[in-house]
């Protein structure tokens, strides 16, 4: 009865092509955005916003890099937090070496950067598929780390190799509040996932998917595989690299090698998997789950008064059922989930 | 540059190459038969090696312990079979690969809750003292522990391959591998089968946890031990036996001669990504590694 799109006509080309056709959708995504930039920055507790929010957002642009290489172009990498310690340093280097350098430039030239090395490892996936392929995104995740920790020019000769990363100004404001910290992630995501779900929607993306359903079929229509690739690879890159910087200077506050290892970009595949491959809104979704679960579990821990060394193998545990479960029951992810409700929501309440 | 140090590290990269080629057959015997790239081998050898420490400090003998860390293996790769794979037939393959990095987490999980997660020593009897007729004649240092835990690999690689060329098990493994369809048609229990499998890759688990865990401890590190076989997997295909072993070797040997030799001037450190770059380059060459099956794609 609310959620339905009759009597809502396309009378032009830009009424058809919008992100968001039914108003409903419109209306919803308004009053979300609006919620979160103006309601949850007034009312929220800096717990809530430094501890949940901030990395739930950061870990969404990291997914949604890792969706768009995976779930869109169909490669599946494993090297996803080696681009995010790319854009990190680059960043903090750029803000070291570069005098005035704004803040905000620094994030996207980490970016760049990031794309810069993802091209280079993206350059096997125009020879090798599959499992040959995610078993050599290895190597990227172990070469960058290597090379940061043991290439002390990029840590600026500090003797522990954990650098604070430098504050951030924009504009003569110091971001240094959890609001404000909050406010600057929020607004980079929001930018970036509006240019993301733009891309997938437009010639580009359908590329990528044509490359992921079949690369050889793909190239018979005159999709250049090279060109379509590599662009996935940098695109993804780029976003884990800016979403790498966020972590380091709004959340960590440090700048280290080990916060992005291999564990990191096995969490970021979970997102993915667990949110839904080939969605938008998946990538938000799953980020959601990982970043919450484990502090639900530590909550219920801490409520049962289970000791902590129980507790974090028990959370292991639990980490890697609700994996299992989750590709059981719901193999396409939460995002599908939604969709199906949305689907409900148009019949409801009268089915006929 | 010294000719007898150079065998020395050659002959130590190729006993160690042994080893990871052992790891890489787990992942091997999986795949072959089941098309699922099992993640969870790593914490399959770790599980298998901490469940075997515990059972001995309990005060049971060796041979008693590896006994019941076999009975244990088999049921959990009898659960895995049931309770992860049998839901997932059908899914995609990347499904499956997630699945079984979901499982080495559980695993990984249960095995320190069930034992603790302290380090462990292992005693296999078998001293760590150089060979003295090589160290006496050629002034080569060569571990006798490396000298046999190479040996009970070759042993074992070698009942592995009579098993799948000479039994019947064997070769209805080797059908499954190649067509699960027509296998079933010609009535061959997939599932049984299956179970087999993961049986035989979690005794694989545990040879290869004891070994690691005698040399290393039994840790939580051991888990990382499967990340070393991965390039050994790519250089060798996923879907040979021999090339699990011949990768193993070329990796193992110019991992410890890159490290010896081309270390020192990049700041050391090196083994960590060398094998996956080298497995690349030979990626570029033949894309389904060294042995692995030509993949034949049509539109």
């Amino acid at each position: 009865m609310l959620y339905r799109e009759a009597g809502q006509f396309k009378t032009s080309y830009a009424t058809d092509g919008q992100i968001f056709p039914i108003r409903q959708d419109r209306i919803g995504i308004a009053i979300l955005l609006l919620i979160a930039f103006v309601l949850i920055p007034q009312f929220a507790t800096p717990y809530l916003l430094s501890a949940i929010l901030v990395p739930f957002l950061i870990f969404s642009l990291a997914a949604l890099g890792q969706n768009i290489l995976t779930g869109y172009a169909g490669q599946v990498s494993l090297g996803s937090a080696a681009f995010m310690a790319v854009g990190a340093f680059s960043a903090y280097n750029f803000v070291l070496r570069v005098p005035g350098m704004p803040i905000l430039v620094a994030f996207i030239l980490g970016g760049v950067c990031a794309a810069a090395v993802g091209i280079v490892f993206g350059l096997p996936s125009l020879r090798v598929r599959g499992f040959y392929l995610s078993a050599s995104t290895l190597a990227t995740q172990f070469f960058v780390v290597w090379a940061l920790t043991k290439i002390r020019w990029f840590t600026n000769y500090s003797s522990s190799g954990v650098i604070t990363a430098q504050q951030i100004n924009l504009l003569g404001y110091h971001f240094d509040t959890p609001e404000l910290k909050y406010l600057l992630v929020l607004g980079v995501v929001s930018v970036l996932a509006l240019a993301a779900k733009n891309m997938v929607r437009s010639n580009i993306g359908r590329c990528w998917m044509a490359i992921r359903d079949m690369d050889v079929a793909a190239e018979v229509i005159g999709i250049r595989q090279l060109h379509t690739k590599l662009l996935a690879f940098a695109v993804s890159s780029f976003f884990c690299g800016v979403a790498g910087a966020l972590y380091a200077y709004a959340y960590l506050g440090t700048v280290e090698p080990e916060a992005y290892s291999l564990d990191l970009s096995f969490r970021i595949l979970f997102m993915v998997m667990i949110g839904g491959l080939g969605s938008i809104l998946g990538s938000f979704l799953g980020a959601g789950f990982i970043v919450l679960l484990p502090i639900v579990l530590n909550y219920l821990a801490h409520m049962l008064r289970i000791s902590t060394a129980v507790a974090s193998n028990v959370e292991l545990m639990v980490f890697g059922a609700m994996i299992i479960f989750f590709l059981i029951v719901e193999p396409l992810g939460l995002a599908r989930l939604w969709q199906i409700a949305k689907e409900k929501l148009r019949l409801w309440p009268f089915p006929h | 540059m010294n000719i007898n140090f150079f065998f020395e590290v050659l002959i130590g990269g190729l006993l160690s190459g042994v080893m990871y080629a052992l790891v890489a057959l787990g992942y091997v015997l999986i795949y072959k038969a089941s098309g699922v790239f099992n993640f969870a081998q790593g914490s399959m050898l770790f599980f298998a090696a901490l469940t075997c420490v515990s059972i001995t400090e309990f005060g049971w003998p060796l041979w008693v312990a590896i006994l019941a860390t076999m009975a244990v293996m088999w049921v959990l790769a009898l659960s895995i079979e049931r309770v992860v794979l049998r839901p997932l037939v059908n899914q995609s393959e990347i499904s499956l690969f997630m699945a079984t990095i979901g499982l080495s987490f559980f695993i990984e999980g249960l095995a320190q809750l069930l034992w603790g997660a302290e380090v462990k020593r292992l005693d296999l009897g078998i001293e760590d003292v150089p060979l003295e007729s090589l160290m006496n004649n050629f002034n080569i240092l060569v571990s006798k522990f490396d000298v046999t835990s190479a040996a009970i690999c070759a042993l074992l690689v070698t009942a592995l391959a009579l098993f799948f060329s000479r039994t019947s098990v064997g070769r209805a493994l080797r059908a499954v591998a190649d067509d699960h369809q027509a296998a079933l048609a010609v009535g061959i229990p997939l599932q049984q089968i299956w179970g087999i499998v993961w049986g035989v890759a979690g005794f694989v688990a545990l040879v290869a946890g004891m070994l690691w865990g005698a040399r290393n401890g039994v840790q939580f590190s051991l888990t990382f031990v499967a990340l070393k076989a991965l390039p050994v997997l790519i250089l060798g295909g996923f879907t040979s036996i021999p090339g699990a072993i011949i990768g193993g070797l070329i990796i193992g040997a110019s991992e410890k001669l890159a490290e010896v030799y081309i270390g020192p001037f990049v700041g050391g450190g090196i083994e960590g990504w060398f094998p996956y770059v080298l497995a690349l380059l030979f990626l570029l060459v033949r894309p389904e590694g060294l042995f692995g099956e030509k993949i034949i794609r049509r539109v």
